[in-house]
């Protein structure tokens, strides 16, 4: 039989409601094959011994009727876990034990998942390599001579979920962050419609950004790890009250006579050859699913990336005011109160972080609101309203995930525009508010893997969702990495 | 627009960064590639275009108005750096 670890979150829970395999025999698989993978550096907090005796007692006290029964299920640290360390990967908030737990996190556990650890980011997930961390690089299992970033902000998800670490988990998606890491690893993820699922508890960065979602090794567990996190909540009152299907059971590979446009706006300068080819035979499989597939313009693409740098920095020098060194995490010595606060954050963040306050403060700053922030907010609108005429003549959108496979750690670390580059593909989805997953869809020459991203209508995941599972199941990739770093 | 030292100094003061030289000189090479970047914006045509600041597309729902008692008081103290008396503690504020 093949490990228990390289099976689906799906796959696992059938096989435990048949009782062919235990919920301890699963958490086994799990933290064995984690505990010799510590070079990834995927975990920041492992809660092995929690989640072995849990899984223990459900073994005792099977409930069936739990879509997530027995399954062990790390999550990105910017999820709140009540009771065990939360650092969004920041010095400022080493230490951190929140007094409660995430809204999506705990959908999770009451559907019987055990949480198995607390996986790395970038720091307030803030970064496109993983490597702004407070506790260091992880590691893509997927490497040519040089050991490769996973993509970043949910770097650390994204290494564990394709190495088998974890059975499937949730990041968060401001601006790529789960997308152009599952493309960089080969595995998929989801970022849903804006207030698909509520933000409560998670640690916030651009509030009118930030969405939670999945990240599995196929489209069946992200269609059911949407429908366990997803729904209104009283504690956010930007999440959305739309009716949550059962996107799982009601996954169809048939996917004919649905409308499918390629932006034109898309080929952007500078994307490989290669990365162009997989979307031409990512074309090709869809026209070939009985699909109809025309071009489409969405004229304001290129200013996405601009606008998105406005606009979320903005929000996060507001978001992370709140760290100040008095009620929570990291306090640097300061001979009064104002020196104490400037010294806390000179310390406890991180230069990436630093940077986008600074920008952030200086587009919010009196005599610059009007000319970047306000400025930024209607070329948001534009951006929007592209989108929106788009959706009038097509059902989905087909696009790359990124313009370049996985890179080398430190290749872009020094140049901050180029690292932004990355998310120049998914951050439209973002200020829009669209739900957009990336499958992955090919290789490079370099047996480098690369994703394919689908962006739907608001509140359409369940198209988007077929529409990823169809393509998946006629590209049939397989993940093809050696285990080098046991 | 250019960002100088002068405008690092300031925009740290008003986010409460303590800077030295070797930060000032990062931070302004970095703000003014990342501002030259953004002021693409200004190719847009944007008269008339309303700002969009979500696209939350409901009335913001309202949650009934009713106490609910937490007193975690003793919960949320244990992670702050110093407290006293169910008080945190900062450096002294008055004379």
């Amino acid at each position: 039989m093949s490990e228990i670890y390289n099976l689906t979150l799906c796959q696992i829970i059938e096989k435990i409601k048949s009782k062919e395999i235990s919920c301890e025999e699963v958490t086994k698989s799990f933290v064995n094959r984690a505990g010799k993978s510590k070079k990834l550096n995927c975990y920041i907090e492992d809660t092995f011994d929690q989640a072995l005796k849990k899984s223990k007692d459900q073994d005792n006290k099977f409930e069936s009727d739990k879509k997530l029964f027995g399954a062990p299920i790390a999550v990105k640290d910017l999820f709140c876990t009540k009771g065990v360390q939360t650092t969004a990967s920041s010095k400022m908030l080493e230490g951190f034990k929140p007094e409660y737990e995430s809204t999506v996190t705990s959908k999770i556990w009451n559907e019987g998942a055990n949480l198995l650890g607390k996986l790395n980011c970038d720091e307030y997930a803030m970064g496109s390599s993983n490597e702004t961390s407070h506790f260091g690089n992880v590691i893509n299992p997927y490497k040519n001579d040089k050991d490769l970033v996973p993509g970043g902000s949910s770097g650390g998800s994204a290494s564990a979920v394709a190495a088998c670490l974890t059975s499937a988990t949730v990041g968060t998606d401001t601006g790529g962050s789960i997308r152009q890491p599952a493309s960089f690893t080969g595995t998929v993820g989801l970022k849903p419609t804006y207030g698909r699922c509520s933000r409560w508890g998670i640690v916030a960065f651009a509030s009118s950004l930030d969405q939670a979602g999945p990240m599995t090794k196929d489209v069946k567990d992200s269609a059911l790890l949407l429908e366990v996190i997803a729904g209104h909540d009283d504690k956010d009152s930007t999440s959305a009250q739309n009716k949550v299907e059962p996107f799982s059971q009601k996954l169809k590979k048939d996917i004919k006579g649905l409308k499918i446009g390629i932006p034109k706006e898309y080929k952007i300068d500078g994307i490989s050859k290669e990365i162009l080819n997989l979307w031409e035979k990512g074309v090709e499989v869809v026209k070939s699913l009985g699909c109809d597939v025309k071009e489409i313009s969405l004229p304001h693409t290129r200013y996405a990336l601009p606008t998105y740098y406005i606009i979320a920095p903005a929000e996060a020098s507001s978001n992370l005011a709140r760290y100040d060194g008095v009620r929570y995490g990291f306090r640097a010595e300061g001979k009064d109160l104002i020196e104490m606060y400037e010294n806390t954050r000179s310390l406890g963040f991180g230069d990436e972080v630093k940077r986008r306050i600074l920008i952030g403060t200086y587009v919010l700053s009196s005599g610059y609101y009007d000319a970047y922030y306000l400025k930024a907010q209607r070329v948001r609108r534009l951006i929007k309203n592209d989108f929106d005429e788009a959706f009038k003549k097509i059902d989905t959108i087909l696009t790359p995930t990124t313009p370049s496979s996985a890179f080398a750690i430190g290749e872009n670390i020094d140049d901050p525009i180029a690292m932004y580059l990355n998310d120049v593909l998914t951050v439209p989805a973002n200020l829009a508010g669209l739900p957009a997953i990336s499958i992955p869809a090919g290789y490079d020459q370099n047996n480098l893997p690369l994703g394919l991203q689908l962006i739907g209508k608001p509140f359409d995941e369940h198209t988007v969702l077929n529409n990823a599972f169809a393509i998946e199941q006629s590209i049939n990739f397989k993940s093809n990495f050696k285990d080098w770093w046991m | 627009m250019t960002i100088t030292k002068n405008t690092v100094k300031k925009i740290s003061k008003l986010s409460r960064i303590a800077t030295n030289e070797k930060f000032e000189k990062n931070m302004i090479k970095d703000l003014n590639s990342i501002l030259k970047f953004i002021e693409q914006l200004n190719e847009v045509k944007t008269d008339n275009v309303e700002p969009l600041a979500s696209t939350v597309d409901q009335e913001l729902i309202k949650r009934e108005d009713k106490v609910s008692l937490m007193n975690k008081k003793k919960d949320i103290l244990s992670n702050s750096p110093a407290d006293n008396e169910n008080f945190y503690v900062v450096p002294k504020v008055i004379e």
